[in-house]
């Protein structure tokens, strides 16, 4: 930059204006990174608070003074939280929903998203419309004839009824519609002239092409489903059959909250989420993501 | 809603038009894929939407409490609701509750949209990754984490405020200030999703118009005023209208940081719906109060859709 606007000027001068312009450089960077990491400060405060709290001895929790950092650390709230409440098997039965659903919807998505995208006929049309309308009608108003139906499909208390009508989300759908627009058909057309059925071409050239796009829907679909309230609590009476958020709601409801074991387990619930954002991180925050992305 | 998403549609656009003539081809021939496609998507849609959906409407009208034979009632549902001041009051703190917390979440995610984007900041990736850890929370676990926060007599706040010499604040007796908290939870929690956004809107705003602004000598303020904001109106529409959503049907969070208290001050609608119609098993009237929520929720899912003009999308 200093080279390109004073070409001929004496090497010493353009040392000091470079030194100069550095400086001034510097100073102007000192607001926006204060107002940056003020923020981050504030919104990192609450989690960090509850992390290091999660590791102090129960007595510790409420005697003051507090301490930012555990005077005395401990592992004792998350010995209790494997003893006393039967945490591995909340994290099993969430596990199994999570991934599962994840799965079904990534499929399930592709192929819809795929068809909308690249045929057209009456039935589309009207399926297209259909998957629009349930942008509008969400599920927190249909709490009460959802659970009847998964009653009466033999459903209630179990896995499976949480698993199965959280299956089909419109975002996913819009999301592989939107992509498989870009696709060329000509693509299409050039594997058809070569024999390849509706279906080769689109498990063998389409899937491969939307992998990205899986991977995103992938991980938020199985965020979204680890982090469900209101349709396991609807759908599960058996404490057997708890998820996580359940788990813990449960443990906040109670009349005498144990905050040393609900902090301990809240830290655990998150970490599977945590390991998978910190891996995966450029898909999530990538521009894939766009505005239908709320469930 | 911004250039970068209006391309793949614009570019599809045409190749729609090449790919009429083929179509019309395409039409008989290729019946049955796309139907096999799109069966499992029919079938979910059929069962766990259209007729829970057309069940609800019709439970609406009737005294159903969940067993037994639904008997035939009317709008009556409909006028005692309109006579329940505990619905009244679970609809008005709904909306108490969407007036703060959209703006307070629309204010935190931009700032920290702006503070990602500006250049001259450092370490934006740490920064980035910071921000965008609240998303993974769930929404229990964010109650539970600003309750702990905000304890009357552990908290960390209380702690502070006693430090510097005040009395301690009543954060959960006090519904007002529990519905303070609630809506800084769900700032907190909801900030990184619609910072997404905003970052998408911002970086689509052309350089030069900062330079020109700069070459002006206009301040940062200014840029901001006059470039950034009316530059990025369509995604402060989107994201108003998404949160607006969001707060009218918030129940997890609530349920795990004050549990709709105290006593019921607090209780949010979604929440009355889901103790009216589990709790004291009132199906038929829970019912209606559903479908009053469903057409709140569906004059603010139209006026989205007609902002945001994206009638492209189908």
């Amino acid at each position: 930059m200093v080279t390109t606007d004073a070409p001929t000027a004496p090497a010493k001068k353009r040392k000091t204006g470079n030194r100069l312009r550095r400086s001034h450089e510097i100073r102007r960077s000192i607001l926006p990174t204060t107002l940056l990491w003020v923020l981050a400060v504030l919104m990192a405060f609450p989690l960090l608070w509850f992390l290091l709290s999660s590791f102090k001895p129960g007595g510790e929790l409420f005697s003051y003074p507090l301490s930012f950092l555990p005077r005395e650390w401990t592992l004792s709230g998350y010995e209790d939280a494997f003893e006393r409440v039967e945490f591995m098997r909340y994290l099993t039965n969430t596990f199994v929903v999570a991934s599962v659903a994840t799965i079904l919807t990534v499929f399930l998505c592709a192929s819809t998203g795929y068809a909308l995208a690249k045929y057209k006929n009456p039935w589309l049309s009207v399926l297209g419309l259909c998957v629009l309308s349930m942008t509008m009608l969400p599920g927190e108003v249909i709490l009460n004839p959802l659970f009847i139906v998964v009653r009466d499909l033999g459903m209630y208390n179990s896995l499976l009824g949480v698993i199965m009508p959280s299956i089909l989300t419109p975002t996913g759908v819009f999301m592989f519609r939107q992509f498989f627009l870009t696709v060329p058909d000509e693509l299409i057309d050039a594997a058809r002239i070569d024999g390849a059925s509706e279906y080769g071409i689109f498990l063998r050239i389409m899937v491969p092409l939307a992998r990205p796009i899986m991977l995103t829907l992938a991980i938020v679909s199985f965020q979204w489903r680890w982090n469900d309230y209101i349709l396991p609590l609807i759908i599960l009476g058996d404490p057997d059959q708890y998820t996580l958020q359940i788990a813990l709601r449960s443990l906040v409801g109670a009349q005498n909250i144990n905050w040393s074991v609900l902090l301990s387990a809240s830290v655990l619930s998150m970490i599977p989420l945590v390991a998978l954002y910190l891996v995966f991180q450029k898909y999530v925050t990538s521009s894939n993501i766009n505005a239908g992305l709320k469930d | 809603m911004s250039p970068r998403t209006l391309s793949p549609t614009s570019s599809a656009r045409s190749a729609e038009e090449v790919g009429r003539r083929v179509r019309r081809r395409r039409f008989g021939r290729y019946r049955l894929a796309p139907f096999i496609f799109t069966l499992g998507t029919a079938v979910l849609f059929g069962l766990f939407f259209l007729w829970p959906g057309v069940l609800g409407l019709s439970y609406s009208l009737t005294d159903y409490r969940g067993w037994g034979e639904p008997e035939f009632v009317g709008l009556s549902n409909y006028t005692d609701l309109f006579g329940d001041s505990e619905f009244y009051q679970s609809l008005g703190r709904t909306f108490v509750y969407a007036a703060f917390a959209v703006p307070v979440g629309y204010c935190l995610a931009l700032a920290m949209a702006v503070a990602l984007t500006t250049q001259r900041a450092r370490g934006k990736t740490p920064a980035r990754i910071i921000f965008f850890v609240p998303w993974l929370v769930s929404p229990i676990v964010a109650g539970v984490i600003w309750r702990w926060m905000f304890g009357e007599s552990f908290g960390f706040v209380n702690y502070i405020i006693r430090l510097l010499g005040g009395d301690a604040v009543p954060w959960a007796s006090n519904a007002d200030l529990s519905l303070f908290v609630a809506v800084l939870a769900s700032a907190w929690g909801g900030a990184a999703f619609n910072m997404l956004l905003f970052i998408a809107a911002i970086s689509n705003v052309p350089r030069s118009y900062y330079e020109a602004a700069e070459l002006d000598g206009a301040g940062s303020w200014q840029r901001f005023r006059y470039i950034t904001l009316p530059s990025i109106a369509p995604t402060s529409v989107l994201v108003i209208l998404l949160s607006s959503l969001g707060a009218m049907k918030e129940f997890a969070m609530i349920q795990a940081l004050n549990g709709g208290g105290p006593g019921t001050q607090n209780r949010l609608i979604v929440q009355y719906i889901y103790e009216t119609g589990f709790e004291r098993s009132l199906v038929g009237y829970a019912s209606a109060a559903s479908m009053v929520l469903l057409v709140i929720l569906m004059v603010i899912a139209i006026v989205q859709l007609r902002i945001s003009k994206r009638k492209n999308a189908w």
